[in-house]
């Protein structure tokens, strides 16, 4: 009888692991979905869209999540077919250094405006 | 001076966004990205049309010729309307044509071959659309033109029509 209890709450905790890590799992997908943009629909993600192309996406991810790619690899994996536009948070590099540093520059330039003001007032 | 120095660079400010606008005015809505760098033949499996075997794409593409890919559906109206033009490819020795069966029934994909003729000399199935993003499909119907180092050099989205018939006969002169 003891034996059986053991067994009992062995395959309990296994079942609940099981669980959550389904639930981890679902977490990460629709973080990734949330951060690609569906590309026939007008300022839609794909986890918003119910187009064709969405749940194509949608079931590529999920495959993807359960053969254990990460998320950046999945962001590459999609890239590679369909460019930088397709996710929403774009990489830095060559293409997309203005667009990240431009609201940078904005803000230095506007603080260095507001500070001069704010100087030659005193 | 300091006034109309302001005002000429509000005007320039203000001209510069209606430029940048009215040139917006024109560019399509849809997004499609230009094909930079020519790309690979994605490596797959697949099944093929009336068979429970899975073919690996190097099979597939093993001939030393132009290939095209279409990408097409039964449900799809657009595929209707471009089937003539495929079929009048097809006839052209310098290109093979295989088809990219997309979400469809047995059923319904036969009657439509049988019905409108059939341009491909190899149809794979993609029952859930997978396939098609190998390729970097949107959806269907969707046309790849694929070289004879196996690269892909030329992408058609939507239906193709004469002017583009006319572009691939060019191509694989």
């Amino acid at each position: 009888m003891k034996t059986f209890k053991i067994f009992l709450i062995f395959f309990l905790l296994l079942g609940f692991s099981q669980l959550k890590s389904d639930e981890k799992d679902d977490v990460l997908k629709s973080k990734i979905l949330k951060n690609i943009r569906c590309l026939i629909c007008q300022g839609q993600s794909v986890y918003d869209s119910e187009s064709d192309f969405a749940s194509t996406i949608k079931l590529i991810v999920d495959k993807k999540i359960r053969t254990g790619s990460s998320e950046i690899q999945i962001y590459q994996y999609l890239r590679e077919q369909y460019g930088n536009w397709i996710i929403y948070d774009p990489k830095l590099n060559k293409s997309t250094y203005i667009l990240w540093l431009l609201p940078l520059l904005l803000f230095l330039f506007g603080g260095a405006i507001m500070y001069k003001k704010i100087s030659i007032k005193k | 001076m300091k006034d109309k120095f302001r005002l000429f660079v509000i005007i320039i400010f203000l001209s510069f966004c209606f430029g940048i606008f009215y040139k917006g005015l024109d560019n399509s809505n849809v997004y499609a990205p230009k094909i930079k760098d020519k790309k690979n033949i994605p490596i797959f499996e697949a099944k093929k049309f009336n068979s429970s075997v899975y073919h690996k794409s190097e099979k597939i593409f093993k001939e030393d010729t132009f290939y095209i890919v279409n990408i097409w559906a039964s449900w799809c109206v657009p595929c209707r309307k471009e089937h003539p033009l495929l079929m009048e490819l097809s006839k052209n020795q310098s290109v093979k044509l295989i088809g990219l069966n997309y979400k469809d029934s047995m059923k319904n994909a036969k009657n439509f071959l049988t019905e409108l003729g059939n341009p491909y000399s190899q149809i794979l199935i993609d029952s859930d659309g997978t396939l098609g993003v190998e390729f970097g499909a949107y959806g269907v119907p969707e046309t790849f033109l694929i070289d004879k180092n196996k690269k892909i050099i030329n992408k058609f989205i939507g239906p193709i029509n004469q002017e583009v018939l006319e572009e691939i006969k060019l191509i694989i002169k």
